[in-house]
């Protein structure tokens, strides 16, 4: 039988040299992460407006950043709705009042406004991207790239057939209003427009999407509704 | 000193069919539903598993004569979770696409009964070099019936294996469909029940 002593060095050595272990890999692979979480957003900015379908075609970063370069501009807007000259890079993430929005821009036109949305889930916070049509009203696409909900249930939100569903429904009613989109729970009734198919097992998770979408959505609204107006 | 001796090999082939720690010991059932979908994910999930094991029993072989009993195993867990992290940190920053659909699956090779018990049950027991060999074999058992498993799901389910179409478009225009229930967890239980019943028709032990 051991001492108690030797149990506490040999613990106390075990842990030093496994965090030891981990910390250097860790910072050492940091860059890497990074990349590929800062690729895997732009990605996803450009699956939200439909540009990128990887059923036909695997991307490679390479392609991912050209494609972005391209066709992606950056603008930041404040609640009112004022552009504002600041760069995406200069944005103090903290700062709540300044918001970034994203524009799909094929041959000068806007193909497509791109707008971050994200809150909490069920177990965690969940980080998209919904792209709107030039009408500003129809959704063009949405995207769930960084959530920890449950495989399977929770986490079936960035799978297409989920976010398929959203395509085509419309954030303001006949009025005007912003009434968001919601996930239902169970089916959306038929020819709905502002609600599309819950998943089973997940309408926690789904409720988390309905909360922050809207509140998200209303952070843009005076931006929407200000260029809503120059379009009729 | 011979590197493979007749028990080493046993050590390294017997989890491969005969004392597979899937089919015949039935651990490890959890990840083996979740990451068949595809084939790729699968051997990913394999390569993981067969660096975490191997090296954990190797480790955990070196250090037994000096582990205290009383913090045994809490010193293993160390041992495999931060094994376990670094794979997940490598993934992460070699294979990012491939890490998302594993998503939590690779976290939880900390809780894969495979590797705790193959700790507790021989390297704690045995010398470091037949100890490494024994996790790599059992290792590859595991993969072994992931890649059965993944085989299956992914031409019944999706129509392709390792994500080169198989079934020609042809077919889905005169009418055949993918078969949804293999995407599904049901399909890896039929799947892993028929590669079990089929090892022990040709295996025959009595349940003791």
């Amino acid at each position: 039988m051991h001492s108690n002593r030797y149990t506490l060095l040999f613990a106390a050595a075990v842990t030093i040299v496994a965090s030891i272990l981990l910390a250097s890999a860790a910072t050492f692979l940091k860059p890497l992460q990074d990349r590929n979480e800062a690729l895997n957003v732009k990605k996803n900015i450009l699956k939200a407006a439909g540009l990128v379908n990887e059923h036909s075609h695997k991307y490679s970063a390479d392609e991912i950043e050209k494609m972005y370069a391209e066709k992606i501009r950056e603008q930041i807007i404040d609640s009112k709705g004022n552009h504002l000259a600041v760069t995406l890079k200069e944005l103090d993430p903290k700062d709540t009042g300044k918001f970034p929005i994203f524009f799909d821009v094929e041959n000068g036109d806007t193909a497509a406004v791109i707008i971050p949305v994200s809150g909490k889930g069920l177990w965690s916070t969940i980080y998209g991207y919904i792209a709107l049509k030039p009408d500003l009203n129809t959704v063009q696409g949405i995207t769930f790239y960084k959530h920890g909900e449950t495989p399977g249930l929770g986490g079936e939100i960035e799978k297409e057939w989920f976010t398929e569903n959203f395509k085509d429904t419309e954030i303001f009613d006949a009025t005007g209003v912003l009434v968001s989109i919601t996930v239902a729970k169970g089916e959306a009734p038929k020819g709905a427009k502002h609600t599309v198919d819950g998943i089973s097992g997940s309408t926690l998770t789904g409720n988390g999407i309905n909360r922050f979408l809207k509140a998200d959505l209303k952070k843009y609204q005076p931006w929407l509704e200000r260029h809503r107006k120059e379009l009729n | 000193m011979a590197l493979l001796t007749p028990q080493n090999k046993r050590a390294l082939m017997d989890p491969l069919v005969l004392n597979n720690p899937i089919d015949k010991q039935v651990l490890g059932i959890c990840s083996a539903l979740a990451v068949t979908v595809m084939v790729k994910t699968a051997v990913v999930m394999t390569l993981a598993v067969l660096f975490v094991l191997s090296f954990s029993n190797l480790f955990v072989s070196l250090l037994r004569n000096h582990i205290p009993g009383k913090i045994r195993i809490i010193v293993e867990l160390t041992i495999v979770a931060s094994l376990v992290i670094l794979v997940d940190q490598i993934l992460k920053a070699f294979l990012y696409d491939i890490s998302k659909q594993l998503s939590v699956f690779v976290g939880l090779i900390i809780t894969n009964c495979i590797i705790l018990g193959r700790a507790e049950a021989f390297a704690l027991q045995n010398r470091p070099w037949p100890s490494f060999l024994d996790g790599f074999g059992n290792a590859l058992g595991y993969g072994l019936i992931l890649i059965f498993v993944s085989t299956g799901r992914e031409i019944l389910g999706s129509g392709s294996f390792f994500g080169i179409q198989l079934i020609p478009q042809a077919f889905y225009d005169m009418g055949y469909q993918n078969m949804g229930l293999m995407v599904l967890a049901p399909g890896a239980f039929i799947l892993l029940g028929l590669i079990i019943w089929l090892q022990r028709t040709i295996f025959p032990y009595v349940e003791e």
